[in-house]
């Protein structure tokens, strides 16, 4: 059962979630990709190109639209897919809240536990791990094209280059960075 | 109350692109200045708090002041309010982006923002990596980590359940070993 699958996995995702956005992202890369297959590396970056343009925090809006997309691919109708995205986006916020409203009262008194910290430290070291694996796995021939002297691999690394160089230094905003490459791209490709 | 504290999580999620950290100076502005339903340490203790815990550092926010206002009804409000937006707007993008994916201005443009993605995914890792201060002795757990799942295929739960484990261990030891130094 599709849906079931779905809502369990969504469950776990929101739960192993440390560290912001981009480390649900790499999680939803890893199930929804790597692990069961429903959807390319490319159609998974360009869902991903989607959230970031799109109002909303970028883990939720990954999660409501991997869902659409795990639905769909299956052959199954739009409204399904609808279902699928809801229950996903569900799923993946129900059990940090669940966690949030539990220890809020604790915490807020008793704050600085230094075991806690120290596993923090570790998971926050572990967590850029965990990015960097999901960068590493959406370098593909796909989304970069054959590597060699050829005008889309060529175009592509110097696109990385550049926007990797901005985000970096330059705090430059994401939005803005994706736009000028989808630019860049229509420009190249079309000459 | 809770339609005002929806309202206020429906802006800060329906205002905010590039997620998470875009929206803590309009949260800021939203709650402590305007509403002034904290104050400013507070809105500090629930960030570091929500920063801590699992989940999307917004939502986790939405909750904790949900709760904090109007209790478990305030939570459902907040929330509810904050991710609204973004899912019906990603849902009709979803549903309508399905045809004109083939369409060859779209592959073109595509075929740009692509390693753009991947770069936007690139360069947290170097600014995170700052921030966990990695350095020479503690470097090998990213690296590790990556590895693991990158080449071997490790599902990332484990990696992070490991991570729980081991980092709990370390400050076990690390506690025994100050109070044990204290005493001497």
């Amino acid at each position: 059962m599709i849906f079931l699958k779905l809502f369990w996995m969504f469950l776990k995702i929101g739960i192993f979630t440390f560290g912001g956005g981009y480390s649900m992202v790499a999680l939803i890369q890893n199930e929804v990709v790597e692990k069961e297959g429903w959807m390319t590396a490319q159609e998974f970056t360009d869902i991903l190109a989607i959230s970031q343009m799109t109002p909303g925090p970028v883990g939720i809006n990954t999660a409501t639209y991997a869902g659409y997309t795990a639905v769909v691919n299956m052959g199954l109708p739009v409204w399904q897919g609808v279902v699928g995205s809801l229950l996903a986006s569900f799923a993946v916020i129900l059990l940090p809240v669940v966690a949030m409203m539990i220890v809020y009262g604790y915490l807020s008194r008793r704050k600085g536990n230094p075991l806690v910290d120290k596993m923090l430290q570790v998971l926050r070291l572990t967590v850029v791990g965990l990015i960097a694996a999901a960068a590493l796995l959406l370098l593909t021939r796909e989304s970069f094209g054959i590597p060699g002297l050829n005008l889309q691999f060529i175009t592509s690394i110097l696109i990385f280059a550049a926007v990797f160089y901005f985000s970096l230094r330059h705090r430059t905003n994401p939005i803005i960075l994706i736009l000028a490459s989808g630019l860049v791209g229509l420009v190249v490709y079309s000459l | 109350m809770y339609a005002k504290l929806f309202v206020s999580f429906w802006k800060i999620g329906a205002f905010t692109i590039g997620g998470g950290y875009v929206m803590i100076p309009l949260m800021e502005q939203e709650i402590v200045d305007r509403r002034k339903w904290l104050s400013r340490e507070e809105f500090l203790d629930y960030l570091s708090l929500s920063q801590a815990m699992p989940g999307v550092f917004a939502v986790n926010m939405a909750t904790c002041i949900g709760r904090r206002l109007g209790g478990f009804r305030g939570v459902v409000a907040a929330v509810a309010g904050n991710i609204m937006m973004p899912v019906a707007l990603i849902l009709m993008l979803a549903v309508f982006f399905r045809y004109f994916r083939d369409n060859v201005v779209v592959e073109r443009i595509f075929m740009g923002l692509r390693p753009a993605v991947v770069a936007l995914i690139a360069a947290p890792v170097f600014r995170m990596a700052k921030s966990a201060k990695v350095c020479w002795s503690n470097c090998w757990i990213p690296v590790v980590a990556a590895l693991l799942i990158w080449l071997l295929g490790v599902s990332p739960v484990w990696v992070i359940l490991a991570a729980i484990a081991g980092g709990l261990l370390y400050g076990f030891v690390a506690e025994r070993h100050k109070k044990e130094g204290g005493s001497l």
